[in-house]
């Protein structure tokens, strides 16, 4: 479904994105896990067609993102990490407005923005203004706009910060199902729980490149890390397992 | 695929700014909204007002009469369009590389050439709606004076319309090209050569306007020459002289489609051809726009020099003042207004320049008082501007950081003091050296007030007074107090010695300018009216002579 093909991209002579190459098939919930600048943002905001790569090219579906930007497009719904909502519209107003931009109207669309509300909790505030919604709630209704269109594929950038844990289990679940009925998410967290407790498989991102990629016990076998944690094996392919001693790091508390 | 429509991509823009108004009412603001209407209609009325006086009285003038209106509208206009490729620049990188919901829009299937139109639209709206506003008494006075009729207004409008459009699409094909030429954001490159373009666009504008023979009748060889550049266009490859040729055709009741057709068929052909850039360049362009701010900027340069030069002070007070200087130099948003104001002085000096002064023969009482305080506006306008730009919300800017400033031990004063310090000592030193680069000429002219003044012997030498005033604002001098204290003498004294340094910068000159003007129009309608408009200076006035 997402098929990444020697993916570069360079800001200045900085390698944000080291060729990378990645299969993302139909049906998959993939985890892309990585440290803070490893590249998994940059990586997504080229797979959502608002980056342009240096190098390589971005599939979807079979549609190159940048060849044929609307068809491809059309088969995606992207959240990004810090996403931005105009808070002067009301909720609904907001998700009707997003559903426009995919050629999407009338009672079909009421219905879906209804149903999406109800799932999300969010029907009593429909007619209330962006700006008056809380973090999480801004959140949920990110998620719903980008499910409005019944994509085929989500990319999603960081999808649990800010949400509280109802909300957080409910996001599992609806992506759970999705993948379940053929469609395909494709996510970045920190959150090493979710991504072991979710994700069919996972990349582990690090300056650039992927330095693991399959199921999570295929990543063992291949680094021969016996039954470690998901966060054992992250910091060992990361480096982060030579931290400096904790004590060492904070100082005496005077 | 079915795309959406113009309308409903700009739906949110439209939406939200219909949502402010009715917050705005349920506040309680129609008092405020009122208030506004009311001062909108009240600068419109005096805007008509003065040029509906001006236009009357240039009618009533024969041969000439029916030439300088179409001159002074033209005039009009292209300073308009100057003003508004500047201004199209600037907003178009906002609008289409830098606004938030690009994200959203970008990343959905909305195909090129309607992204394009609705940026391209919302970068027009944002500009121009000002200039848009100001062309309307202008041009009801016109259709007043030549009694255009109620059709006058729609066609006006046809008029403007394009030459609208015209420097929108300029503005954003000129973003475009340089958001692709530089590297990453380098907005700040960017927005240098947009400034100097722009400087320099402006000053050639007016430069090929020719003002300064419009003033001088007395230069050509005789009434026809005058005429025959009158009834020239002033700059005909202009739309403004277009938009200003078919307002005037209608009002002098000789209809010509050309003007009209060279307005719309060259927009149309404008937009067509920055749609085609855009397709072109856009996603690259925006790409480039993504790939964030400089990365790798160590700050050392700072630390080693301001931050040597600030070593005496409490390292709160020394990290405040540093930080705030860094930001401004990193922050490109407060640059395009500084940017403004700079070439809105370069204008100014550069007219001073060419006001018909500097020939050798002796210059009107009128022209020296006028040159005196135009450039005490300036220096109040200047200061005026920066320290309510950027001074005066200096603190509340903190905004979102104010739980780290709040929740550290920082004293506030040492807050306030860095705020203070580092609006006024750039603003000190500005006020010193700017008019020192420009205008010394000028500044003199000042000092010789005071000397036409005695020499007349009007009573209380109103160049005297002014001085007087201009010194006492100045605020933070101890120069004034003396003079205050030994009286008149003293300063007349204090004057001789001080020479040259009778110059018009002062921080404070804003808050006392409009008494000063008062005294000032009263003290000159004495002059005038003892001794007729013509009266010249005794001798000429060497510090005015080239």
């Amino acid at each position: 479904m997402i098929r990444l093909e020697n993916l570069t991209k360079l800001y200045g002579s900085f390698v944000a994105v080291d060729d990378i190459s990645l299969h993302v098939p139909r049906g998959i919930l993939f985890g892309c896990l990585g440290p803070n600048g490893a590249g998994k943002t940059t990586t997504l905001r080229m797979i959502a067609g608002i980056l342009r790569p240096t190098q390589g090219r971005v599939l979807l579906g079979g549609d190159d993102v940048h060849v044929n930007p609307l068809s491809a497009k059309m088969r995606l719904g992207f959240i990004p990490d810090r996403p931005f909502v105009y808070d002067k519209l009301t909720g609904a107003e907001f998700l009707r407005f997003v559903a426009g931009l995919y050629g999407q109207e009338g009672d079909s669309v009421e219905r879906r923005i209804a149903e999406l509300l109800e799932v999300f909790e969010l029907t009593s505030w429909k007619d209330e203004l962006v700006e008056a919604y809380s973090h999480g709630m801004r959140q949920k209704l990110i998620i719903s706009s980008a499910l409005i269109h019944r994509p085929e594929c989500i990319v999603v950038d960081e999808p649990m910060v800010g949400l509280d844990p109802k909300a957080a289990r409910l996001l599992k679940d609806i992506f759970r199902q999705f993948v379940e009925r053929g469609g395909t998410v494709l996510m970045s967290t920190h959150t090493l729980e979710v991504a072991e407790a979710m994700c069919d498989q996972i990349a582990i991102i690090q300056h650039g490149k992927i330095v693991a990629a399959g199921t999570v016990s295929d990543v063992r076998r291949q680094h021969k890390a016996g039954d470690a944690s998901l966060e054992e094996l992250f910091l060992k392919l990361t480096g982060g397992a030579q931290i400096r001693e904790l004590v060492e790091v904070l100082g005496a508390v005077r | 695929m079915k795309q959406p429509s113009l309308a409903h991509v700009l739906q949110p823009k439209w939406r939200t700014a219909l949502q402010r108004v009715r917050e705005e009412r349920a506040r309680g603001g129609t008092g405020k909204l009122i208030i506004l209407a009311l001062v909108g209609a009240g600068f419109w009325a005096g805007v008509f007002g003065v040029l509906y006086r001006i236009l009357k009285a240039l009618r009533a003038v024969e041969e000439l009469g029916p030439l300088i209106p179409g001159k002074i509208l033209g005039l009009i206009l292209l300073s308009f369009i100057s003003i508004l490729v500047l201004s199209n620049v600037i907003t178009a990188l906002s609008s289409f590389f830098l606004a938030k919901d690009l994200d959203l829009l970008v990343s959905a299937p909305v195909d090129w050439l309607r992204l394009y139109l609705a940026k391209l639209g919302e970068t027009l709206l944002h500009s121009s709606w000002m200039v848009a506003l100001m062309a309307v008494p202008i041009l009801a006075a016109y259709g007043v004076v030549f009694k255009g009729g109620v059709l006058f207004g729609l066609y006006a409008l046809l008029a403007i319309i394009p030459m609208l459009v015209l420097p929108a699409v300029l503005g954003c094909a000129v973003t475009l090209v340089l958001v692709n030429i530089f590297p990453a954001r380098r907005t700040r490159d960017l927005l240098s050569i947009i400034a100097l373009g722009a400087a320099g666009g402006v000053i050639l504008l007016f430069r090929m306007i020719r003002p300064e023979q419009l003033a001088r009748p007395e230069g050509f060889r005789n009434l026809l020459d005058f005429v025959i550049l009158l009834r020239g266009p002033t700059s005909p490859f202009l739309p403004s002289e277009w938009a200003s040729q078919a307002i005037m055709g209608y009002l002098r009741h000789e209809l010509d489609p050309l003007p009209l057709l060279l307005l719309w068929t060259t927009a149309a052909a404008f937009v067509t051809l920055g749609a085609v850039l855009h397709r072109a360049l856009y996603a690259q362009g925006f790409t480039k726009a993504q790939e964030g701010a400089e990365r790798f900027i160590r700050g050392g340069l700072w630390r080693w020099t301001v931050g040597s030069l600030l070593g005496w002070l409490p390292v709160a007070k020394r990290e405040f003042v540093l930080k705030d200087i860094k930001l401004f130099f990193r922050d490109t948003t407060q640059w395009s207004q500084l940017i403004l104001l700079a070439v809105l002085i370069v204008v100014y000096l550069f007219n001073i320049q060419a006001l018909p002064l500097h020939r050798g023969e002796p210059v009107g009482f009128f022209y020296v008082n006028l040159v005196s305080f135009l450039n005490l506006g300036l220096a109040g306008f200047v200061l005026a501007s920066i320290a309510a730009r950027f001074i005066f919300p200096a603190v509340s800017l903190e905004g979102r950081q104010m739980w780290l400033l709040r929740s550290s031990p920082l004293d506030l004063r040492a807050l306030l003091w860095s705020k203070y310090w580092v609006g006024t000592l750039p603003l000190l030193i500005g006020d010193r050296l700017a008019p020192e680069l420009g205008e010394q000429d000028f500044h003199r002219s000042n000092v010789k007030l005071i000397a036409i003044g005695q020499e007349r012997g009007t009573d209380i030498a109103p160049g005297g007074v002014i001085h007087l005033l201009q010194m006492i604002v100045r605020g933070q001098e101890v120069r004034p107090v003396g003079h205050l204290r030994s009286g008149l003498a003293a300063f007349q004294s204090q004057q001789a010695r001080d020479g040259e340094e009778g110059d018009v910068d002062s921080g404070f000159h804003v808050i006392c300018y409009f008494p000063v003007v008062i005294i000032w129009l009263w003290t000159t309608r004495r002059a005038s009216e003892g001794q007729g408009r013509q009266t010249l200076l005794p001798r000429p006035c060497p510090s005015l002579q080239t």
